[in-house]
């Protein structure tokens, strides 16, 4: 398979700080690619990288097999929106999706009725007359994700689409993107900070921390596997608990399990922390969540994460057993 | 009573700020020869001396055209410069940003004193075209100062979208930032309009013959007080305020976003 966008060996600093360190990633076509990671961990710098925002200090960016590092914005087959939208607040909805192209010299007529089609695939069709600041957030973001669309872009890349939305359009939005993304079969490559928005929309998630890629692959592997200690808790929670293998199996303090031999820690999602025959450990914190009880309980010093049946009682200070799934414990190496 | 008593202060604050003006522009309605009490009118034969008077309405026409030429200019320079600093990195970025608001602090007779000598170095002869000049010196600052403060980082994101959907620079520049910015670029020709309209030090050093409407009145001044003076200066207020009302129109209206 050939890669639509291949960054290859991208460092980049900004004055003293390196802010992405050697950095390489290939971009299936047809994807919706995230990139996860916290504030500062560089993703955001790779996406103005990838939009010929910044030109990187080093290393090159390759767009169906052509050499684009050193391209402006503009000359570049990639189109962003932008997490503040920009929509230019002068021009009516129309107008602002069809900039691009009236900017290409597409007759007036003709990016009118592109416009019009486009408005129409994010379902706001009605909206042609209207001057940006008569929608609300969400719209506001359908009609820069229209507007980025409709220049035909070979990638499309979206900087924290969702970020200035409430949770519950935030999750509906999210759910449109992947519909739209399929639909127009357009490559996406989405930067965010939220591990649930990017398990919900990747085929192709891309971990990245202190400017380096931790992991990366489809989200069932990177959640179920993760090839970090840093994956492991950025990706859904999990008990990190240290250990030192002998002989196959890895010895923490809360008990032995297979591993290999270059193994230092263990991670355990708390959806794999049952009640049962198992260790000792005394209930410290239990929160209710609705679908299920969250629960910490210190087990030889370790605090041990678990998601319980909502049905179960227990109450901070009792004692129970937690039997831990070996199938599904993670080890880590360093 | 402190009420009673801070109602008093205040209509002496504003008496003492518009009584001089009331005074000038009642006088100017006068209908005798001279402006002072008693108030004989009101008539309008000092506006009809002032409005056949060749040399005040050509001096009207000059000021009217200095301020529209040098106001236009002003503005232009102070968002080409505006654009520059808010855009770009320069090097000594804020230096150069304290000089060009500098002339701001500097009295208008030192910059006028300044660009007389300049002019006679370079051999510009005293004009209204020195006189524009003039006004550009003063007025630039301004508004650089007025469009600066509105160029924010989400227009720049805005200007960016722009670029990304392939707009040249100048397609920038001409669709996206200028119209996003019209309030703040006829807030500082409105005001650059109002400081060349009124201003006298400049214009009275660097013109001869021709000359604008402030120095011209000065000139009328010099052979003493009658009303016609008073109905020019009440037309030259009159000017004033409707171009400050243009202005606060402009700033202060409540604009979407």
């Amino acid at each position: 398979m050939t890669a639509l966008v291949s960054i290859e060996n991208i460092s980049h600093s900004f004055g003293a700080t390196r802010v992405l360190n050697d950095v390489s990633l290939a971009i299936p076509p047809d994807s919706y690619t995230v990139l996860l990671g916290p504030s500062g961990s560089g993703k955001t710098t790779l996406l103005s990288i990838l939009g010929g925002f910044l030109t990187p200090s080093r290393g090159r960016v390759l767009i169906r097999g052509k050499d684009c590092t050193a391209l402006a914005p503009a000359k570049r087959p990639t189109a962003t929106v932008f997490q503040d939208y920009a929509l230019f607040p002068h021009m009516s909805i129309g107008a602002n999706v069809g900039f691009g192209l009236r900017m290409k010299g597409v007759a007036r007529t003709e990016r009118d009725a592109r416009a019009r089609a486009m408005l129409d695939v994010v379902g706001l069709g009605s909206a042609f007359d209207k001057k940006p600041h008569q929608l609300s957030g969400g719209q506001r973001q359908r009609v820069a994700l229209a507007r980025a669309l409709l220049v035909e872009p070979a990638v499309l890349l979206l900087d924290e689409p969702l970020g200035a939305l409430d949770l519950k359009l935030r999750r509906q939005m999210q759910d449109e993107l992947k519909a739209i993304q399929k639909r127009v079969g357009t490559a996406f490559i989405h930067v965010t900070h939220d591990q649930e928005e990017a398990m919900a929309l990747a085929d192709l998630v891309v971990v990245m921390n202190q400017g380096r890629i931790e992991d990366q692959g489809p989200p069932e592997r990177v959640y179920a596997r993760p090839a970090t200690r840093f994956t492991a808790t950025f990706m859904g929670e999990s008990t990190i608990v240290p250990g030192s293998v002998r002989s196959g199996m890895i010895e923490t303090a809360i008990g032995s399990f297979p591993a290999p031999a270059d193994a230092t820690h263990l991670a355990i999602r708390p959806e794999h922390v049952t009640l049962g025959n198992g260790i000792l450990a005394e209930v410290a914190e239990v929160v209710y969540q609705g679908s299920f009880k969250r629960v910490t309980a210190k087990a030889n010093g370790i605090g041990i994460l678990a998601r319980l049946n909502p049905g179960i009682s227990v109450a901070a200070g009792d004692k129970v057993h937690l039997a831990i799934d070996p199938a599904h414990v993670i080890t880590l190496k360093d | 009573m402190a009420r009673a008593l801070s109602i008093f202060y205040a209509a002496l604050l504003y008496g003492f700020i518009f009584l001089p003006v009331a005074v000038l522009v009642l006088f100017s309605f006068q209908g005798t020869l001279f402006p002072i009490p008693p108030f004989n009118g009101p008539s309008l034969r000092w506006y009809e001396a002032v409005l056949s008077d060749a040399r005040l309405t050509s001096g009207l026409a000059n000021s009217i055209g200095v301020a529209l030429v040098s106001s236009a200019l002003a503005t232009l320079l102070g968002f080409l410069s505006a654009w520059g600093f808010a855009r770009f990195h320069l090097p000594a970025s804020a230096l150069l940003r304290g000089l060009i608001t500098l002339p701001l602090t500097v009295s208008y007779l030192i910059i006028g004193m300044g660009l007389l000598i300049f002019f006679n170095w370079i051999g510009l002869p005293k004009s209204l075209f020195a006189a524009g000049i003039g006004h550009v010196v003063i007025n630039l600052p301004l508004c650089f100062a007025i469009i600066y403060s509105q160029m924010g980082a989400h227009q720049a994101n805005i200007e960016r979208a722009a670029r990304d959907l392939g707009a040249s620079e100048m397609k920038v520049l001409l669709l996206v930032t200028a119209p996003m910015l019209w309030p703040a670029l006829f807030a500082a020709f409105f005001l650059s309009m109002t400081f060349s309209w009124d201003e006298f030090v400049i214009s009275f050093l660097l013109t001869r013959f021709e000359t604008t409407l402030p120095v011209e009145i000065w000139n009328m001044l010099r052979a003493g007080l009658n009303p016609k003076t008073n109905a020019v200066g009440a037309l030259v207020f009159g000017v004033s305020i409707v171009l400050a009302i243009i202005f606060e129109l402009v700033t202060f209206r409540k604009r979407p976003q």
